[in-house]
Parts: C-alpha cells; structure tokens; sequence
C-alpha cells in the first residue's frame, strides 16, 4: 500500500508549489511513472483519487506519462526495452543487464493559475 | 490519514528504546477537563490539508456549459518540476549518510519477509561481535518491543521504532531513532526494516549497503516475485541452512534467480540458529568496516 504513501507524497509537493507561486488553482499535474519503479499505475491512480480529496486541489486534472524500462546488457552492452529485471539480452542472450530507465518517479510539471 | 504509508493514524509511530514508556502523539490535543482547558502543542510532521466536504466534490465535467460573454479563460501557467517525488525521503537520506559518514559508521538497512530471521541473525552477529566492534541497533515493526528486548538481552543498544500501521522505515523515523540511539563513533548501525519485501525497497534510509535476508522456508523463487527488494540491496543472506535437507529449496537456483535480477549481489548462506556461516558475514562486516577509514 505504498502507493498511497506515493500519492501523499505527491499531494506535499504540488501543495508547496503552489503556495510558493501564489496560485489559485492547480489545473493539472503531470506525473512520470516507470514501469520498474515499484508502482503499480492501477493502485497509484486508485490512491490519488483518494489522497486529492484531502488537498486544496481536488478537481486537478491528473496526467500519468508510462517511462518504459531500458535495460543494458552486462555483456554485449546492447539496450533494450523491457518490462521486467529479468528478460535475458535479446542480441546475444546474457542473463544479466542493469536497468537504465524505468526506476523513477517524477513530479514532469504542473499548470497553475 | 498517515503520510508515511497512508495507512494508518498521524502520530501513530513510537519510537523508543526498551523499559521506555512514551506517549508520543504528534497532534496538538485539546482536553477540556470540565472546567480548564489545556494545550499541548507537539512537533508536527504531516501536513494539514484542507479537508472538504463531500459536498466540494461536485467534479464539473462539463467544462464547456457557462456563458461565453466575457471571454475570462484564465490561461495556466506551465511550471516544469522534473522533481522525484520520493525527494522528501531522499534529502533526509542524504543527511543521515552524512552522519554516518561523518562518524565512520557502517550502516545497514536489513530488509526481508517476516520470519525470515533477521532478528536472529543480528543476536547472534550481537554476542559474537560486541566486544571487537561496537553495533547500535534500530528495530522496526508495526507493533511491540519483543524485537528490541531481544536485542538488548543480546549486549547492544537498541531503539525500537513501531510504524503502527506503517509498512516500512523511512528516513525521518531513522532520523529520530539516530538522534535517540546516539551510536557511537567507529561503530556499525545495523537497521532491522520492518518484515515486508515490497515497500520497504522504495525508500532510502541512508543505509552503507542493503541487505536483503531469505530464508530456504521460503520458495526459492522469491527474488523473481519480489523482484524490486533483490534489484536495490546490496548482499544476500540465505538463512536456515540448518534446514536445507527437509525442505525444497536449491540454494544454486535462489542464487541464479536472484543474480538474473541483480548481478551485483554478493551471497552469505549462513543458519543463525546452528551459528554456521555467521563468522562469514562477520568478516564482512569487519571489511566493510574498515573500507570506510580507507
């Protein structure tokens, strides 16, 4: 259930935002989820629903981007789009690659008014 | 609702070291005792939002039905962020790294299932390495001091943190339970995060190195099913050897399992109980230790 812990997260940042910009109103946020960050998009997006209740930006409009995960072979060094930690290389078949994308989470930019 | 996991209370975690009697709550309390009103005021970590009714929530999708006579669009402004939301948990992270490092502590953030061991593991890695090298110890659960009991019948000082509902250590809890713990300079911090493979791989406490511990009760698939804890830790403990000829688990395929998600993994199989394997990872200990002055 972290995502609701993700969700908070976010609520904290874009509510400091705001305050600092002297906004009114937050229209949208625009949100950058790897698919090997540990966050199920499903139960994130459940989560925010429920956390934009509590904040002062309830009717923002959310916008989630997918960052697919790019591995790099431990061999032959080839990249490779993937969707888990452990699809061999498919150049030269290695078992082993480090994920170079798809880990993170980002606040991409919000439009204030 | 609980900015650290949403799940739970505010103010619902206890920090504190065993025989200790807390009552920590994080709110401002307002008790009229018929008649005088008092105040506590307390330290606050979670934000107050606005709470709305339910009857703010009339979401209007249909943006389009008022009158265009005046043309008032109010045009957004776009605000670029490009801010990792886990930058909260990160920056204190930083800080606790500092500390440490500035102490020339070793610190290890213990993660795994519960029942995988960990606790026993650091009782016996306690009685056989006190007197060489100086171990302070943070235990996280949900509930109880059992663990911290434990630790300090073991020789080492301990704080416990309870999450209450939480289901991980952040790096705010291990901030205050740092503060609290007071180790010693020279020495090795060893963090027993609170049992759970998934949650606890997102965040940062400030940690040397991870550690992530199974046992062969477990299948010997685990790193494939939880893959994100395998992918962030460091070293891998394979616990209760001392059971391997009554169970299914191959200790070979939970090892190539675990390097197809992260090659980078260094293994320990050790039985806590039996006490084999333990003067390994002690090594280890001992090195990574010492690598710090270097």
């Amino acid at each position: 259930m972290h995502e609701l812990s993700i969700a908070m997260n976010i609520i904290d940042i874009v509510e400091a935002e705001k305050a600092k910009n002297n906004a009114e109103k937050i229209q949208s946020i625009e949100l950058e989820v790897g698919n090997l960050s540990g966050v199920v998009m499903e139960a994130l997006k459940f989560a925010f629903d429920e956390a934009l209740k509590s904040s002062s930006f309830n009717d923002a409009k959310i916008i989630y981007q997918e960052v697919k995960g790019i591995a790099e072979c431990s061999a032959c060094g080839h990249r490779f789009k993937t969707e888990d930690y452990v699809t061999p290389c498919p150049e030269c078949m290695h078992p082993y690659s480090d994920i170079i994308q798809g880990k993170d989470m980002r606040i991409k930019s919000i439009v204030i008014e | 609702m609980c900015g650290t996991c949403g799940c739970g209370e505010t103010g619902a975690v206890k920090i504190r070291k065993p025989g200790e009697e807390i009552h920590e709550h994080e709110h401002e309390h307002e008790h009229d005792h018929g008649g005088h009103t008092h105040n506590h005021p307390h330290t606050h970590h979670h934000h107050h939002h606005e709470h709305h009714t339910d009857d703010d929530h009339h979401h209007s999708h249909h943006a389009h039905d008022h009158h265009h006579a005046d043309h008032e669009h109010s045009h957004g402004m776009e605000i670029q962020l490009e801010q990792d939301i886990l930058q909260k948990n990160n920056l204190l992270a930083e800080r606790n790294r500092g500390f440490f490092e500035a102490r020339n502590i070793l610190a290890l953030n213990m993660v795994s299932s519960p029942g995988s061991g960990k606790t026993t593991i650091l009782e016996k890695t306690i009685k056989k390495l006190k007197d060489v090298l100086p171990l302070f110890i943070i235990e996280g659960d949900q509930q109880t001091m059992n663990d911290a009991q434990r630790i300090e019948d073991a020789g080492a000082p301990v704080v416990q943190v309870n999450t209450g509902s939480g289901c991980h250590l952040d790096s705010d809890m291990v901030n205050k339970a740092v503060r609290k713990l007071e180790p010693a300079t020279d020495s090795i911090v060893l963090i027993e995060n609170v049992g759970n493979l998934v949650c606890p791989s997102m965040f940062d406490l400030g940690e040397n190195f991870r550690v992530v511990i199974m046992s062969v009760t477990e299948g010997d698939d685990k790193p494939l099913k939880y893959p994100n804890m395998f992918e962030t830790s460091d070293l891998c403990i394979i616990n209760k050897t001392d059971l391997l000829p009554y169970v299914d688990f191959d200790v070979e395929k939970a090892k190539e399992y675990a390097r197809k998600v992260n090659h980078h993994l260094d293994f320990f199989e050790v039985s806590a109980k039996t006490g084999e394997g333990i003067e390994a990872w002690m090594e280890w200990l001992k090195k990574k230790h010492q690598e710090l002055k270097a």
